[in-house]
Formats: structure tokens, C-alpha cells, sequence
């Protein structure tokens, strides 16, 4: 009759206590959160006695997890920025013209005397004096093109070389182009991170979205202004010479010196010359690479000014290290190897692959590479935030109380059942939003309270069947399985539909009404379980307890 | 003693004047329809583009004077509205004030924005922005075609479900009942002029499943039945089916509504018009799940020999055991 193996029953409770413990944190958010902040501070820059005492308020054997509030009930920034990706084409085309001369230059006897003409700033065009050696003209530049990797693995080259008359022409080629709209939107997404964790702001969402876009969440920034200002500014990248290299950040640098901290060695102290041999607005790429041993390194090359004087630099000092400053910190200090004529050169250090990838974007970095223009900003005041968590919370509770009221009046004691069920339902949907790390929006909450009105359906369903069944059926017990058998069906059919409608929400949505998304399938899911399983169990282990000749619901 | 909202047995006649419903659910269809053609709707931003900014104030909001000083700014269409809920404080006063896109710019300038607050502060020296919030025409363009995808993705893939669990007829009323529910709010909210942003998509989209839910359910019963009394006219099932399922039709219903209106009244103005969306949605929901799913499906007929049990309709769930 009404059997539940134990393993079963084992596994339903245990997946509620789960839930129940999972979902702990969030009643003591504040506490918490404190001690998650001073964990992480502590990670990054060592132990105070204050940071220690925030660590301790909350104990380390207990889940930390918390949900995550959205900017709508925490305050905050929110700015949806273009990358004008097309920007970097002309810069590009601008620093082949030299390469393209030089190439020439020594074919004077068949192409004739080369010309710039002046054109649109995404091709180049070069009129040459002798049309007939056109084809000797294709062939010297096509060799200047680099094959570049794509996905496919097939073998494309960066530029399209064509000829028209006596002029030929050089324009990036359409795979060198999405190759270089996804570098510039990666270097902008990594500038834009490295400027906002700077500021050490909490959890701030740098996301790219779609081919061209990046979003970017600051929650407890003042105003969406005041980000944009953030992440407008440049970053500083210098070629220094090095000094000398110490451990005292209090240090008399002399005259025409100054003192920069390592980027990834803690302590050590660079004494720099002021004045540096070239700058980044010099810089016309930095490829990550590997050096003639095999280790991890990074390609970069200048445009011709810096390329002369890296050169003049490079024969002068070798032997001596030099130092690559980024935003005043030195972010390695490689020693000249040789001259390096041609205004290209590599970097080698201790690096992991990841490291002189992360390098080369860095050295990229040093200024935004494309204009951006904002799509879309919000700023919400942390006022309205917390209002809106006030009035969402009074409200949960109220609706909360009200239909835990109604489903005692109806049903009595199966009512009391069902709302314990409520209750773990409510538990299970904020252990499972920490677990995954979601986002409670304001939407959110009202997805909640959906949910505390509908995970009642499925528990009404079946108490329904049940009363039906006992006008018909042999005995409560059967009644009981009876009406869980027949109302199954029913409860599935509409949770799946309102499940498929919640997903396609997930999909499409964005923001806000991802975040209702989240907690209206989550809440299905639970509210699902908590009615087919836990109060099932919950009834199966009173009627095993009490054996009533008749049961009323 | 028990809370009764339906008595245990009910023998309402349904379909005794179907036609007389079905005409009313289509007039309403089609006054809505007409007033969104008409008045169109009262978008928010985030389909139209533009600024909405928040302020508060310990000062009366003066509408006239916020509008006059803003008009000195030449930002084109600008809207100013005063926002009334029980949950501020007494010198609580809030209100919005909505510009319109600007040519120049995709999302709205710094400078434009301090001009505003400049401007505002002659009208109330101590005025606050408790939101800016701006969208380009460009995204604003985009989110008006996502959301009709997604609204049209969610009926099409319902259609599905419930075609493969049932039969097409059921499919055709049940979506019927969804466009008809979708319809009418839409329409309630040209008629209203609330406030229509990327919020009420997503609670279009609940209706969406909340009107499903409950069509699913007395469906399942009308299939339930539809074995069991193999003789019986179409219409005396489907009246059984629902007299059954009323009792947790109105259960689940009054449930569902006690928590919105919890929600509507407390929950504070920001998302009132998402919650009202969604107290509609129940309602419409839960009549057109009897009075146009239901007569839809009698208007149809439906296969009547379910004897042989077949894999894609049957009850597969049926036998899973906790």
C-alpha cells in the first residue's frame, strides 16, 4: 500500500537539510558578507587584527555562499558599451605603409618609382610609375601578409593585395578583420576589467555579450557617470631604464629617478629614469610567442619613431635591463639581449603561457584600442535599493503568512504538511540561488512569491484527488495513493509547460527578467519535488504512525 | 471545520450558453485589440529609448514647475509624473521625470544629466536622483524583437507540448485560451496606460504558463474522462471535467492572488505595474482556461475512442513511485 523504501526516504531528507544549510547564510547576509569581504582581503593583501575579527563572525565550517543581490536591490551602475571595432582598421593600415615601402623600394628597377595616394584610412593605395611590373609589385607585398590562425585551421593571410592599373591596393582581409573586431573587443574587455578592479569595487560583472558589445555591472558605485570616467582613462605603459632594483619603497631615487613597485613580486622596488625611452602610444602590437628555447614569451613591435629609438636604445645598452612600466608598476624587467633594429622585439621571463597571453593583452591594453559608445546605463541609488528589499521582504512574508493561513483552514493537518513542504520549498530555492551563485532581482522576489502561490497547486491537486478518491475507494490508505497516482499527470503536464515558458524566459531575457527567469524555474523544480516527495513522506510516516480508520482533508 | 471556497460537489452547466461566452471573449479580444490600435501603448524606455530619472524631495513635487524649468533645456519631449505609494514617508515625494532619446547620443550624457539636476534644483533645492536610467533607440529597437520572440517562442513551444501529450484540438484551445489571455492584458494596458517595459514582458510570459497551467489541468481530466465515460456527449465531459477541477481551480487561484495583491499593495511602486500584470494574468487566466479553451475544444470535437493505450498521449508518468 503506501510504501517508501528508507533509502528513499533517507535521500529526501537529506537533500532538504541540504537545502536548509545551503540556504543558512542568507539569513544572516550581513554577517556573512563581511566575512566573505575579509576572506577575500585577506587573500590579496594579508591579515590585520580588524579583518580577522570580520573573519571570525562568521564560523569556517559553514556553507558562505550568498546570493548575489542585482544592482536593482543593491544600487549601483549598470552600462552596456559598443566597441567601434572598425576603429583599429585604419590604425593598422597606417602602420603597414613603411613595411610596404621598404618592400618596394629595392624592386625600383621593374615597379618604378612607389606613391601613396591618398585614400579611404582602411586601405592603402600605391601607385607605381612602371605598370607593367604590377605583378612583380603583388608578389613583394603579397609576402609582407602573415598568415594568421583561425578556427577552421585554414590558411588566410591578414591582407588582401589587389591591383587596379597602375595602383595597388592593400586592405585587411575579411578574416583578418573578425580576427581583429575579437582582439580589440577581448583587449577592451580586459582594459575595462583591469581599470574597475583598481577601484576594488565588490563583484563587478564584465561581461562581453554578442559580437561586439560588453556590459558592465558595478554594484555600489555612485553613478554610471562616475564609471564611465573610470574606465575611460588610459592606461600608462612605458619603456624605463632600470637603476636598480631594491626592496626599500622609501628609497632616495636621486635626481631624474623614481621608485616603482613589481607588479607580481611582492616587495621588490624598481629604481627607474624618470623619463622613458619609448611609450606605449608607440606600440602597434604584442602578440604572445615563444622564444628560440621554447619557453613563453612576448612579440611586440613599434611604429617607426619608436622603433628608431628602441633601436638607437637597444645597441647602447646591452647587457643592462629595462624595464616595462604599466600604470607605475613595473611588469617585468627583461635584460637586453642584443640590438633590436627593426622596432620589434620579445620579451622573456619566468612566464607560463597563460602569463604572456595575459602579457601580450596587457601591453595591448595600454589604451582602450577603439572608441566605445554606450548602449544603454542605468544608475540606482542604494536607497531605492534597500527600499525595494523592504518592501519585497514585508511583502514575501505577508504573502508568505496568508497562504500558509488559508492552506491550514482548507486542509487541516494536510494543510499543516503542505506548508512545512512551503517552507523547505522557500529553503531549497535560496539554497539552490547560492549554490549557482544566481542573482536575486527585484523581479526576482516577485518570482518567489509566484512560486510560494503556485508550489501550493500541486499539493491542492493532489488533496483534491484525495478527497475524491476516499468517496470512492476502499480505505484511506488507498485513497491517498490513489490520489497522488492520479493527480501526477496533471501536476507534471503544467509544471513542464510552465517550465518550458520560464526557460525560454532564461534564454532570451536579459537583466532583470533573467534574474525572474532564475527563480520562477528554480521554484518550480523545488516546489515539484517538495509536493510529489516531502509531503508525500511526510503523510506516508503519519498514517504509518497513527493507522487512521478514516482520514478527513 | 473545514474553509470551503467551492462545495464539494458542483453540477454548473459550462457550455449551456458557449456561444453567448465565446462571443463576449472575442468582443473583449477585439476592444483590446482596437484600444491598442488606437492609443497604442505607454512604452518605457526600454522599447522606446530615452532617460527615465527618479528623483525624491522632501518638497511637494510641483509638476508645472518641474516642467518649466526643464523646458529650458530644449531636451524635446520631456515627461514629468508624480509617483504615489503607502509604503513612502510622509515628506516622501517622488516622482519621474522621462526624456525623450536625444539625437546626438546613443545613451544619455553626463552633461545632460547634471544640466537636469541643475535645472531641478531651482524647482526643489534639495532634489535627489535615486535612478538614472537611459537606453539607445539601437538596444531599445533590439528588446522590442526579442521580446516579441520570446513571446512568440514560449506559445509556439507550449503548441508543441501539448499536441504531443494530447491531441491537436487540445493544442489549438489551449493556445487559443494563451493568445486570448496575452491579448487582453496587452490590452488592459493600452487602455490604462501603464507603464509598458521589459517587466511586463516577463510577466506576459508568466501569464503565459499560469493560464497553461491551469488549461492543463482540467484538459488532463477532460482526457480522464473522456475513457471513462465513453457514451457521454462531449459536452456533459467536459462539464463533469470541470466541475471536478473546480474546486482546485479556485484553490490554486485564490492562493496565486493573495500573494500578488500582497505584493501589489506592499511591494512598493517599482514593480506595481509587473504585479498588476500578473493579478490580470491570473484572472483572465483562470476564466479563459474554462470559457474559450474549453468551448474551443467543444466547438472541435475531439477523438473520442482513447481505449488503446498509446504511447505519445497515454499517462506515462503515471506510474513513477516516490
Amino acid at each position: 500500500m503506501l510504501q517508501i523504501d528508507p533509502w528513499k526516504r533517507v535521500l529526501i531528507w537529506l537533500t532538504c537539510a541540504a537545502g536548509v544549510w545551503l540556504a543558512l547564510p542568507n539569513a544572516f547576509y550581513t554577517q556573512v558578507e563581511r566575512h566573505n569581504d575579509a576572506a577575500a582581503a585577506i587573500e590579496m593583501s594579508g591579515a590585520t587584527p580588524e579583518l580577522e575579527q570580520q573573519l571570525s563572525g562568521w564560523p569556517e565550517w559553514m556553507p558562505s555562499a550568498l546570493v548575489n543581490l542585482g544592482l536593482d536591490l543593491r544600487g549601483g551602475a549598470h552600462l552596456l558599451a559598443e566597441v567601434q571595432v572598425a576603429d583599429v582598421y585604419a590604425s593598422r593600415m597606417q602602420a603597414m605603409w613603411p613595411e610596404i615601402r621598404d618592400a618596394l623600394r629595392p624592386e625600383r628597377a621593374t615597379v618604378g618609382t612607389i606613391r601613396l595616394q591618398p585614400s579611404d584610412p582602411q586601405e592603402i593605395r600605391v601607385k607605381i610609375s612602371q605598370p607593367e611590373g604590377m605583378q612583380r609589385a603583388l608578389e613583394v607585398v603579397r609576402e609582407l601578409a602573415r598568415p594568421i590562425q583561425t578556427l577552421t585551421g585554414v590558411g588566410g593571410t591578414d591582407i588582401d593585395v589587389r591591383g587596379e592599373g597602375d595602383t595597388l591596393i592593400v586592405t585587411l582581409s575579411e578574416a583578418e578583420k573578425l580576427a581583429s573586431d575579437d582582439r580589440t573587443v577581448r583587449q577592451s574587455l580586459e582594459i575595462i576589467r583591469r581599470r574597475i578592479d583598481e577601484v576594488g569595487t565588490r563583484e563587478p560583472t564584465i561581461q562581453r555579450q554578442g559580437t561586439d558589445r560588453i556590459l558592465i555591472q558595478v554594484p555600489g558605485i555612485g553613478s554610471a557617470t562616475e564609471l564611465k570616467e573610470i574606465i575611460g582613462t588610459t592606461a600608462q605603459l612605458t619603456f624605463n631604464p632600470v637603476v636598480s632594483r631594491g626592496s626599500d619603497p622609501e628609497a632616495n631615487p636621486g635626481v631624474g629617478n623614481k621608485i616603482v613597485p613589481a607588479l607580481d613580486e611582492q616587495g621588490v622596488y624598481y629604481t627607474l629614469e624618470a623619463a622613458p625611452v619609448v611609450t606605449g602610444e608607440e606600440l602597434v602590437d604584442a602578440q604572445p610567442a615563444y622564444d628560440q628555447n621554447g619557453r613563453p614569451a612576448v612579440n611586440f613591435r613599434f611604429n617607426t619613431s619608436g622603433a628608431r629609438k628602441f633601436g638607437d636604445y637597444t645597441a647602447e645598452n646591452i647587457g643592462s635591463p629595462f624595464a616595462i612600466v604599466l600604470d607605475d608598476e613595473v611588469i617585468s624587467a627583461p635584460v637586453i639581449q642584443s640590438h633590436i633594429p627593426g622596432g620589434s622585439g620579445i620579451i622573456t621571463g619566468n612566464f607560463t603561457v597563460e602569463e604572456s597571453t595575459n602579457l601580450a593583452v596587457l601591453l595591448r591594453a595600454g589604451a582602450l584600442p577603439a572608441g566605445l559608445e554606450f548602449l544603454e546605463e542605468r544608475t540606482i541609488g542604494p536607497e531605492l535599493g534597500q527600499d525595494s528589499i523592504d518592501a519585497g521582504k514585508v511583502a514575501t512574508v505577508i504573502a508568505f503568512a496568508g497562504v500558509l493561513v488559508f492552506m491550514a483552514l482548507s486542509y487541516g493537518l494536510f494543510g499543516l504538511f503542505a506548508n512545512v513542504a512551503l517552507i523547505l520549498n522557500i529553503a531549497l530555492i535560496f539554497g539552490l540561488l547560492s549554490l549557482i551563485g544566481a542573482t536575486l532581482t527585484l523581479p526576482g522576489i516577485a518570482g518567489i512569491v509566484l512560486t510560494v502561490g503556485m508550489a501550493v497547486d500541486a499539493n491542492v491537486l493532489v488533496f483534491e484527488r484525495i478527497r475524491e478518491e476516499l468517496k470512492t475507494s476502499r480505505g484511506p490508505a488507498r485513497a491517498i495513493e490513489l490520489g497522488y497516482e492520479k493527480a501526477l499527470s496533471a501536476i507534471l503536464d503544467a509544471n513542464i509547460t510552465t517550465f518550458i515558458t520560464a526557460v525560454i524566459l532564461f534564454a532570451m531575457g536579459s537583466g532583470p527578467v533573467r534574474g525572474f527567469a532564475i527563480t520562477l524555474g528554480l521554484g518550480i523544480l523545488t516546489s515539484v519535488f517538495t509536493a510529489i516527495f516531502v509531503t508525500r513522506l511526510m503523510i506516508v510516516m503519519w498514517f504509518e504512525r497513527r493507522r487512521p480508520k478514516t482520514i478527513e482533508v | 471545520m473545514r474553509l470551503k471556497l467551492v462545495p464539494q460537489e458542483t453540477s454548473f452547466d459550462f457550455f449551456k450558453h458557449w456561444r453567448i461566452w465565446l462571443g463576449i471573449s472575442a468582443l473583449m479580444v477585439v476592444v483590446a485589440f482596437t484600444s491598442f490600435l488606437i492609443q497604442g501603448l505607454n512604452y518605457g524606455i526600454d522599447f522606446r529609448g530615452g532617460t527615465t530619472i527618479r528623483t525624491e524631495s522632501t518638497m511637494p513635487v510641483e509638476v508645472a514647475e518641474y516642467r518649466t524649468v526643464l523646458s529650458e533645456l530644449g531636451l524635446g519631449d520631456v515627461i514629468i509624473s508624480e509617483v504615489f505609494d503607502p509604503t513612502f514617508d510622509e515628506d516622501q515625494h517622488v516622482a519621474m521625470v522621462r526624456i525623450q532619446a536625444q539625437d546626438d547620443a546613443e545613451s544619455v550624457t553626463p552633461e545632460t544629466i547634471a544640466a537636469v539636476e541643475e535645472a531641478l534644483k531651482i524647482a526643489a533645492p534639495d532634489i535627489q536622483f535615486l535612478s538614472v536610467e537611459s537606453v539607445g533607440p539601437k538596444v531599445s529597437g533590439e528588446l522590442i524583437q526579442t521580446a516579441i520572440i520570446a513571446v512568440s517562442l514560449a506559445i509556439g513551444a507550449v503548441l508543441i507540448y501539448i499536441w504531443l501529450r494530447f491531441e491537436w484540438q487540445f493544442a489549438l484551445g489551449a493556445v487559443a485560451a494563451l493568445v486570448h489571455d496575452v491579448i487582453l492584458t496587452i490590452g488592459i494596458f493600452s487602455e490604462l496606460q501603464i507603464k509598458f517595459d521589459l517587466a511586463i514582458i516577463a510577466a506576459l510570459l508568466t501569464i503565459v504558463g499560469y493560464s497553461l497551467n491551469d488549461t492543463v489541468v482540467v484538459f488532463d481530466r477532460v482526457r480522464e474522462n473522456l475513457r471513462k465515460y465513453k457514451k457521454k456527449p462531449l459536452a456533459e465531459v467536459l462539464n463533469i471535467s470541470i466541475n471536478e477541477t473546480l474546486s482546485r481551480t479556485i484553490m490554486t487561484s485564490v492562493t496565486t492572488l493573495l500573494a500578488l495583491i500582497s505584493l501589489f499593495v506592499l511591494g512598493g511602486d517599482v514593480i506595481r505595474g509587473f504585479v498588476f500584470a500578473m493579478i490580470w494574468g491570473v484572472i483572465v487566466g483562470t476564466y479563459s482556461s474554462v470559457f474559450v479553451a474549453s468551448t474551443i475544444l467543444l466547438y472541435l470535437g475531439v477523438k473520442r475512442d482513447w481505449s488503446k493505450p498509446d504511447n505519445t498521449t497515454g499517462n506515462q508518468f503515471a506510474n513513477i513511485d516516490a
